[in-house]
């Protein structure tokens, strides 16, 4: 069969399965649209937590970056696993002692403030809806290219999906089909990983494939690192950045990880302190199968690439070369008019980005009006592709193509649904039952959580169908900001009993306020500048919360020390978080 | 908090301590500051500076939360604060959906 044909035959059958899920876990109660009742397994928790954590970024883009980066990539892999350790010893079980339902809540109660609680809420929704647009942009990709509908209407048919089973079936429904999703996700990203594993290094488990021997001989990343040397491509084991930007990067990516909200909110839907720390480790072993194949898939793609690709005449391109062509994610930029498409290291023309014209080059290709560069190589490969073109360079089967499209659907739908139960949970219980109508019954709240849901999904398809071009520069102003805000002022209300409200206040918007200047500076104010020459200490806006959490720290430290101790019941409160088996309601 | 209760908190942080020192040991320490030192010497295929910032952090973060989990619960039960069957720590969240705190 066709691989457009399997496409909408995996695709569909997940979707359905989706549904069916979703009507049978409606939520009834605000508990249960919250935190699922607080019923979950922790098993169940863990899967559903890396399908949450894991977005269209870590599925499509991640291997992508480390096939083009090589050895700078270790900050994505680093970082956005380092996180669960501190997450699992430092938050999580802490906040399910807390037996609330959202970051607000603890950051509200804890500091005894409404002010607090409302810079809370803010960052949450701002973090949440940079999140979103994201990945509405990864399930356009993904339906334009294999279900050829125009990207408009796959995002309104994912967005469909997401309405049915965030706005009834609440953080139960989303739960379960997490659940599911994670399952498809895994399948969809090992299945060609292990067939391409096999094919270059008959080692069936791609993780240990990528340190094995190739099967015409020689270590594979040897091999790798010799052919990129050829070629003018910095080698795979090395990077370009400093030590200090990794330092700071994978820092940020890691307490900003800890500090997401829609991952913290997770630990609040297991039964027990207990579960909460088992489930953090479950959690990250279904997140590391993904990561620790991810360098893999990259270092498999970028011999294949070079393999199939440099010195291929453009006569004979496969039918997914042209297709991605036709897409814009590949442009060919024929220097020497030998109708031969060379790959080589360095970028093709000016801007890197192609723009094409309305005419073809002298081989049918098509056209741009980008400027060449001196350097030989005529290849523009958008990276987001990597993962999705892998499988149709490598000549797997049909039902593999289909099933990584599925996959990237599962992994995209799975984040958008937790960030917009965050988004909606922060809008009817933070703002509304907590701050503006305290007076409304539980089935009211409920209907303005499941109101907040849909208008947050709408807003979240406008940015899938208006991609607003800042997307890719604010992810780091999530990463960023997060971990500048939460992640210290969550781990001192927990470790400290001095900690007071003046000294969070303070300490979250010097956090905030110097990591979004600086980040705004460099991507928005005087892009022109964002190089290592004008960063301080080399840090680039990427890392730059590091120091945001650094500064949130000192300025709490001294804060806390000059103003009054916090009231005796709050300082209860943290002796009755700290011990697992105490009753909750001492104060 | 009772002297058992801070005799409970002060193991509790020896252990967390000791977990995250390895942590940033085999992240930031081998996969990126000792990177260069690390990567001339070879493990199978890989150079081990490389590993260690691309697979062998991972592995190792994977463990350190087992390893917490398993002594957590161990501490747990040795100073006797474990949660009871019997008590939902649920209700606490329950109880404030009808607005008290």
């Amino acid at each position: 069969m066709d691989a457009q044909v399997l496409t909408y035959i995996f695709v569909g059958l997940s979707f359905s399965l989706y549904i069916g899920i979703a009507i049978w876990s409606r939520s009834a109660s605000t508990q249960e649209f919250y935190v699922a009742g607080g019923h979950v397994h922790p098993v169940a928790n863990g899967a559903a937590t890396a399908a949450d954590w894991m977005s269209a970024a870590s599925f499509l883009s991640m291997a992508g970056i480390i096939a083009f980066e090589g050895a700078d990539g270790a900050r994505y892999l680093m970082g956005w696993t380092g996180g669960y350790v501190l997450l699992a010893l430092l938050l999580a079980p802490y906040l399910r002692k807390f037996a609330k339902f959202t970051v607000p809540d603890f950051v509200g109660d804890r500091y005894y403030s409404s002010t607090a609680r409302l810079v809370a809420v803010v960052c949450v929704i701002f973090i949440s809806f940079t999140y979103v647009a994201g990945q509405m942009r990864g399930v356009g990709v993904v339906f334009s290219r294999f279900l050829e509908v125009d990207i408009n209407s796959g995002v309104v048919i994912g967005m469909a999906i997401v309405f049915f089973y965030a706005v009834l079936g609440g953080m139960k429904g989303i739960t379960y089909t997490q659940v599911a999703q994670y399952c498809v996700l895994i399948f969809a990203y090992m299945v060609p990983a292990i067939y391409i594993s096999i094919a270059l290094t008959n080692n069936p488990f791609p993780m240990f494939g990528l340190g094995s021997e190739m099967i015409e001989g020689g270590y594979l990343l040897e091999k790798l690192d010799g052919l990129s040397a050829e070629l003018g491509m910095t080698a795979f084991t090395s990077g370009t950045k400093s030590t200090i930007d990794m330092f700071f990067i994978t820092a940020a990516l890691m307490a900003g990880t800890a500090g997401l909200p829609h991952v913290i909110v997770r630990f609040f839907t297991v039964p027990s302190v207990k579960d909460a720390r088992i489930s953090a480790g479950y959690a990250l072993i279904f997140i590391a199968l993904l990561y620790t194949t991810a360098p893999a898939v990259a270092a498999f793609a970028r011999i294949n690439l070079i393999d199939h690709i440099d010195g291929m005449n453009y006569a004979q391109a496969p039918d997914w070369f042209t297709k991605w062509e036709d897409s814009g994610l590949i442009a060919w930029f024929d220097k020497n008019d030998d109708g031969v498409v060379q790959y080589r290291g360095g970028s093709a023309m000016k801007p890197t980005a192609p723009s094409f014209i309305d005419s073809e080059g002298g081989s049918g290709q098509r056209a741009v009006s980008n400027m060449p560069t001196k350097n030989e190589n005529e290849l523009y490969i958008d990276r987001d592709i990597i993962v999705l073109a892998h499988p149709e360079i490598a000549q797997l089967p049909n039902w593999v193509i289909a099933l990584v499209a599925a996959g990237g659907l599962a992994a995209a739908l799975s984040t958008a649904a937790g960030l917009l139960l965050v988004i909606s949970t922060a809008v009817s219980h933070d703002l509304m039952k907590k701050t503006f109508r305290p007076n409304i019954t539980e089935r009211q709240e409920l209907f303005y959580a499941r109101v907040a849901a849909a208008v947050a999904i709408g807003i979240a398809g406008l940015f899938g169908i208006y991609p607003p071009g800042f997307v890719a520069q604010v992810v780091a102003f999530a990463f960023g900001l997060a971990a500048a805000s939460f992640f210290p002022v969550i781990l001192l209300g927990i470790f400290s009993k001095r900690m007071n409200k003046e000294a969070a206040i303070a300490g979250m918007i010097t956090g905030l306020t110097f990591t979004f200047c600086y980040i705004a500076y460099f991507k928005f104010v005087s892009p022109e500048t964002n190089n290592a020459m004008h960063w301080w200490f080399g840090i680039s806006p990427e890392g730059i919360g590091t120091l945001g959490m650094l500064m949130n720290f000192a300025v709490s430290a001294v804060v806390m020390r000059l103003t009054p101790p916090p009231p005796a019941e709050i300082q209860q409160l943290v002796a009755n978080i700290r011990v697992p088996g105490r009753a909750s309601n001492l104060n | 908090m009772s002297d058992q209760e801070n005799a409970y908190w002060r193991a509790n942080i020896r252990l967390m301590l000791s977990l995250l020192f390895v942590w940033f040991v085999v992240s930031f320490g081998c996969g990126i500051l000792f990177l260069d030192f690390l990567n001339q010497f070879q493990l199978f295929g890989f150079k081990l500076g490389f590993w260690f910032s691309q697979q062998g952090s991972i592995f190792v973060f994977v463990c350190l939360i087992f390893i917490y989990t398993w002594r957590m619960n161990h501490l747990d039960k040795v100073f006797g604060v474990e949660e009871s069957d019997n008590e939902s720590p649920q209700t606490g969240a329950a109880d404030s959906i009808d607005g008290e705190s």
